[in-house]
């Protein structure tokens, strides 16, 4: 298969029209921009509509629209923007309605700057909007896996019905990098409940307003059952050096690809160290930590963030070994020395965690 | 047996109406069904349901709906007809959701000449939430948010929500109606049919503006709030034909 050399947001774009998607509804915001501009240029030449909109919060319903009409859509945008579109998040989720939809991250809070963060873990994983909802988080950590997970993540959203993000950074986003496009896997899905006109049929009715209390409540047990199947069918995570680690660093995206360096240069120095890179950052990797519970003695997770996900490795490390936290914050990444440091320091010198 | 000379129509399904006694929403809702059903386009319709009094209405009206968020009607509509461009869209909106919160999505909606009908009924007043003020509200006019009466010098002026519309190049057809006599809800069919026509033809923004009653919010009996509709929305808000699309060529 042939090989390009790309910068992550155009490779975002253009997986996204091989996925099929033909429909892109965006805003610009930097260091999402690239994404709408190749979507502007690429869209026209494959018959797609692309279609700038007047606001963050006029894409995501215009996403809406689209996909309740039984279309492959994305948007992308970058946190501030994404913040913005919560709204939207919320109704789509609520509504069943599968979409792509691409935050690569720039620091907050507030309008923030354009430096590489992941600030915005508890905002995907969490449901930044308003109800009980999740999304289906996906994090690369390469130009190449970014392809990847745009394929999958139409496929995801589609056999799902749910809103589905792509979360990235700035680096990931302008970074150059070989890439293959793989074939999009052909799925079979039935969209027989998109609103296309009643002809010869029931009426399709997508809305998410009801006053009735037990209504409302059968709605949310509904949701909650589909949200553990993916729990339990959807979890991905990369293991590195892991076969006989006895600490264990945590990482997502440019973190992991950072502390992979620390990794490599702890284990010259004769530490068992390995790493665990969560690539659905929703559903949190659980399955990865179980059979570790009883052979780890301590834990690492390196964030750009205050430590955001760190909460959710020690919820499940669940107390049997410590969890050592280390972070650069404000759109400064972590260096390999400083975490290998802050490792000695925690785990060998009997040091602070 | 007799000849059937009225049946109610094929737009409108079996399902009553929740709307409060002397509100017009239900006579809005009849002539908007009757349209879809003479157009022969109930098969081929998608409407975009409100946040407000009207957001049941994919309860009543006999055609596909979709229901996003407070104001953003016309984004979900630019969603839909762009995905199904030989399909007929419509938003049903009131003036809070329109002429407030999704001020923008409706403007810039006309502005790229968005090829659906807006429904925009207007009755001065938030009627969902219990009758606040809503920037249509008109000076003086009480509400439980404006409980001294709309003060301009603290709330400014009622907006002419349809007027700003019909300047916007990409506005195909505007039209201003009130169904507050036999003989305007002829007058406010003939322009619904007149903007789903023009719709159908791809000319662009089609918009239907309704002064509507809230008798239970304005705290007046149905017939009382007709006599004030008629002496106080009528001289303030423009009724007619604002837009026409031999208007774009001048």
């Amino acid at each position: 298969m042939k090989k390009y050399l790309m910068k992550g947001n155009e490779a975002i774009a253009e997986a996204a029209i091989q996925a099929g998607c033909r429909f892109y509804f965006g805003y610009p915001i930097t260091p999402s921009t690239e994404i709408i501009e190749y979507m502007a240029r690429k869209m026209q030449q494959v018959g797609g509509t692309f279609l700038q909109a007047e606001s963050e919060i006029a894409a995501i319903y215009m996403v809406f629209g689209a996909s309740g009409s039984g279309k492959r859509v994305m948007t992308a945008s970058s946190s501030t923007g994404i913040s913005l579109k919560q709204e939207g998040l919320s109704f789509l989720a609520a509504n069943e309605l599968p979409a792509v939809i691409v935050n690569i991250m720039r620091t907050g809070p507030g309008l923030g700057g354009l430096g590489a963060t992941q600030a915005d873990y508890f905002q995907a994983t969490k449901g930044g909007g308003h109800g009980d909802y999740r999304l289906i988080v996906l994090a690369p950590n390469s130009v190449q896996e970014m392809t990847d997970l745009i394929m999958d993540g139409f496929d995801l959203a589609d056999i799902y019905r749910n809103p589905v993000m792509i979360l990235a950074d700035g680096i990931l986003g302008q970074m150059m990098e070989p890439v293959i496009f793989k074939e999009p896997e052909k799925i079979e899905i039935d969209k027989s409940w998109a609103t296309t006109g009643a002809n010869g049929r029931k009426r399709n009715i997508i809305t998410s307003y009801n006053l009735h209390n037990e209504a409302g409540e059968e709605k949310a047990l509904y949701l909650e059952q589909k949200y553990k199947g993916i729990k339990e069918q959807e979890q991905r995570w990369e293991e590195y050096h892991m076969e006989d680690a006895e600490y264990v660093f945590v990482a997502y995206g440019t973190s992991a690809r950072i502390v992979k360096g620390a990794v490599d240069q702890l284990r010259k120095e004769g530490n068992k160290v390995g790493l665990i890179r969560p690539i659905t950052l929703w559903p949190f990797p659980e399955k990865a930590f179980i059979p570790l519970l009883n052979r780890i003695k301590g834990y690492m997770v390196v964030e750009m963030s205050a430590g955001q996900m760190v909460e959710d490795v020690k919820l499940n490390v669940n107390g049997a070994a410590p969890v050592a936290f280390y972070s650069r914050q404000g759109g400064i990444t972590p260096q390999p020395e400083e975490i290998i440091e802050k490792f000695n320091n925690s785990y060998h010198k009997g040091g602070e965690q | 047996m007799g000849e059937t000379i009225f049946s109610k129509t094929k737009g409108l399904t079996n399902t009553p109406f929740h709307y409060c006694p002397g509100c017009t929403h239900g006579i809005i809702h009849r002539i908007l069904a009757e349209v879809l059903e003479e157009l022969a386009i109930l098969q081929d319709t998608i409407g975009v349901a409100p946040v407000g009094c009207a957001g049941f209405i994919e309860k009543y009206i006999n055609v596909d709906f979709q229901g996003g968020a407070h104001g953003r009607a016309p984004a979900v509509a630019t969603g839909i007809k762009r995905a199904l461009p030989d399909k007929v869209v419509f938003t049903y909106q009131g003036d809070g959701d329109m002429a407030s919160i999704g001020t923008a999505e409706a403007i810039h909606a006309a502005a790229r000449g968005e090829k659906f009908t807006t429904i925009f009924v207007n009755n001065g007043i938030y009627g969902m939430t219990g009758g606040q003020m809503a920037p249509t509200s008109l000076i003086g006019q009480k509400t439980s948010t404006s409980p001294y009466g709309r003060d301009s010098s603290q709330s400014g002026y009622p907006l002419d929500f349809p007027l700003l519309i019909s300047q916007i190049p990409g506005a195909a057809y505007v039209a201003s109606v009130s169904v507050d006599t036999p003989q305007n809800v002829i007058k406010a069919k003939k322009a619904i049919k007149k903007a789903f026509e023009i719709q159908m033809k791809g000319i662009g923004f089609t918009m239907v503006s309704v002064l509507s009653t809230c008798p239970t919010n304005w705290g007046m009996s149905p017939i009382q709030s007709i006599k004030w509709l008629q002496e106080n929305m009528k001289n303030y808000y423009k009724l007619g034909e604002l837009k026409t699309p031999e208007m774009l060529n001048q």
